[in-house]
């Protein structure tokens, strides 16, 4: 085990723990923004597409690259889009109603 | 193009610390209603600084397929979320979450293609990690993907199973696995792609035999597992803002997911699972009784409508018939007619009516409902024995009396609206099509309920056309 695996293991180990803390408690009504925005958040995949697609040498990198490029880019884009669009819902104050 | 500002990777992993605590920030703040929209701001602020330094690095030294793919991607993301109609969101958060699985997915592959030609040359918890991501993220795309068409109903929502189906699946399973080992251990680019290709087929074999009705649990629980892929991308490539944004979705998107389940009161195996064999033999038990010579009353939306205007309470029950007929507007109408008439109308929401949890608020957010005649299920279910009329649009399971007083029901034990304690039930609904859960209901067989059979939106135009003649 190397000294770069033991630190990404803890990196790791303290998003775990992180991620189980932060909601705790989350009134239902949130759910599915709450699903929405975290599912936003999972793009980060993006990074590791834009590495990859920089560094690409063959042709079949490239092409799988590319294609990952797109899809983390739609996720990432759309996710906090549609995330932000389903929230503006709840914005809205009953006395907005006339 | 070469790379203009390339940066050192020290100060990248700085900026990647200040992304991560945006976006543990963000999420902390999603979790609460005020914060909410904030939340999801101050996420996208730690993306774009993950991604912005992310290009300064100096492992990049191309930028044209980037920018071409990142503009392909961003046009398409803006114009599916801009376009979307409300109703349309869960299948949505279903496809944006298959294309970021299938995202983690490729950079497996890509990173193994690259390092395969020096077979030895990498440690093992790199490929490890590499078989991880590439199994996890094309579970997810698939999954996601069988999800969407089911809530886009391009596919019967109902459960699609047939005999010793968990038998297979399991084979398939260890196929993935199988491939998975040999693709590590041999570092042969066959052995990833039919790991990558059996691991389409799984994802397209779990989602298929559970209902639509659990969609949202399963979206949620395919989120986290997108979650963990991209982790898993991020000790490939040794980055650390990819193991933690993926792992806070992994973790937090596993709790929301539990969450879900207890809302409907089961546990994320059962939901899951259930569909291999419970679900469908008590939905045929169901299905019988439901024949037993019971009868059904139907009305007409004048009488309905009478009904209604003529009631002193009346409460709305709105499902997934309201979202898709699209009959939130005229719900509204209809209330604010028979609000003006002295008729006191509120709104009973169950937490999973639905689609997902939620669901209903956005809608009649959307138009415009005041906040306090929304009722959750704990305040709604005590008022139903002083409601004169229920009136219940396109809501289905969450009624069902069968989940209080039949243990042979899927449905025992979830918590529901105890609509059958008011004094009258009006049901809207296409037909007597079982629901989404493919489960009868005994609502409407009961002495007390009245049928308005056709599509949501015009049966309560309808209504509105009869109470303004009342």
């Amino acid at each position: 085990m190397n000294a770069t695996l033991v630190s990404s293991l803890i990196i790791f180990a303290l998003a775990v723990f992180l991620g189980f803390e932060l909601i705790s408690r989350v009134p239902t009504l949130l759910h599915t923004p709450l699903m929405s925005g975290t599912n936003a958040i999972h793009g980060i995949v993006l990074v590791g597409a834009m590495l990859i697609a920089g560094s690409a040498e063959s042709n079949v990198e490239k092409g799988l690259a590319f294609v990952a490029l797109v899809f983390a880019t739609v996720n990432v884009v759309g996710g906090f889009l549609v995330t932000d669009r389903m929230l503006d819902m709840f914005r809205r104050r009953p006395d907005d109603r006339e | 193009m070469t790379l203009p500002l390339a940066l050192s990777q020290n100060v990248i992993n700085l900026m990647y610390g200040v992304a991560a605590i945006l976006l543990i920030v963000g999420i902390k703040r999603l979790s609460h209603p005020s914060t909410a929209r904030s939340g999801n701001a101050v996420a996208a602020v730690g993306m774009a600084i993950a991604l912005v330094f992310t290009l300064a690095s100096p492992v990049i030294d191309s930028y044209w397929l980037i920018a071409i793919g990142v503009a392909i991607g961003a046009v398409i993301g803006v114009a599916s979320a801009r376009l979307v109609r409300m109703t349309a969101m869960p299948q949505m958060v279903a496809l944006f979450n298959g294309v970021g699985g299938g995202a983690a997915a490729l950079i497996a592959a890509a990173e193994f293609h690259r390092l395969a030609p020096d077979p030895g040359a990498v440690s093992g918890d790199i490929l490890g990690a590499g078989m991880f991501s590439a199994l996890i993220g094309s579970i997810s795309f698939s999954g996601s993907l069988i999800a969407f068409g089911k809530l886009q109903e391009l596919l019967p929502g109902r459960p699609i199973m047939f005999a010793g189906q968990q038998v297979v699946n399991g084979l398939v399973f260890g196929a993935a696995i199988l491939f998975a080992i040999l693709a590590g251990s041999t570092e042969d680019q066959v052995w990833m792609v039919l790991l990558i290709v059996t691991a389409l087929v799984f994802g397209v074999m779990l989602v298929l035999p559970i209902g639509g009705a659990d969609m949202p649990v399963v979206i949620s629980f395919l989120n986290a597992f997108t979650g963990l892929a991209a982790a898993s991308t991020g000790f490939v490539l040794d980055n650390a803002a990819l193991i933690i944004g993926g792992t806070l979705v992994g973790a937090s998107g596993t709790l929301l997911t539990v969450l879900m389940g207890r809302a409907m009161n089961r546990s994320l195996a059962n939901v899951l699972f259930s569909g291999f064999g419970v679900a469908p033999a008590a939905g045929a038990a169901g299905g019988a009784a439901g024949g037993d010579g019971q009868v059904v009353r139907e009305i007409g939306a004048d009488d309905a409508a009478v009904m209604l205007a003529y009631a002193k309470h009346v409460m709305v029950v709105p499902g997934y018939g309201l979202a898709v007929a699209q009959a939130q507007h005229a719900t509204r109408e209809l209330a604010d007619l028979l609000e003006a008439r002295g008729v006191r109308v509120r709104y009973a929401i169950h937490p999973v009516a639905g689609r997902m949890p939620g669901h209903m608020n956005v809608l009649l957010a959307e138009a415009n409902v005041p906040y306090p005649q929304l009722l959750d299920m704990e305040d709604a279910n005590p008022e139903f024995t002083r409601t004169d009329v229920a009136l219940v649009i396109g809501a289905n399971d969450v009624t069902n009396p069968a989940a209080r007083s039949n243990p042979e029901s899927p449905l025992y034990g979830m918590p529901i609206l105890d609509v059958d304690h008011a004094e009258h039930v009006i049901v809207l609904k296409r037909s007597m099509n079982p629901g989404f859960a493919g489960i009868e209901n005994e609502l409407y067989y009961n002495a007390k309920t009245a049928m308005l059979f056709g599509d949501a939106k015009s049966s309560v135009e309808n209504l509105v056309g009869g109470v303004k003649n009342a």
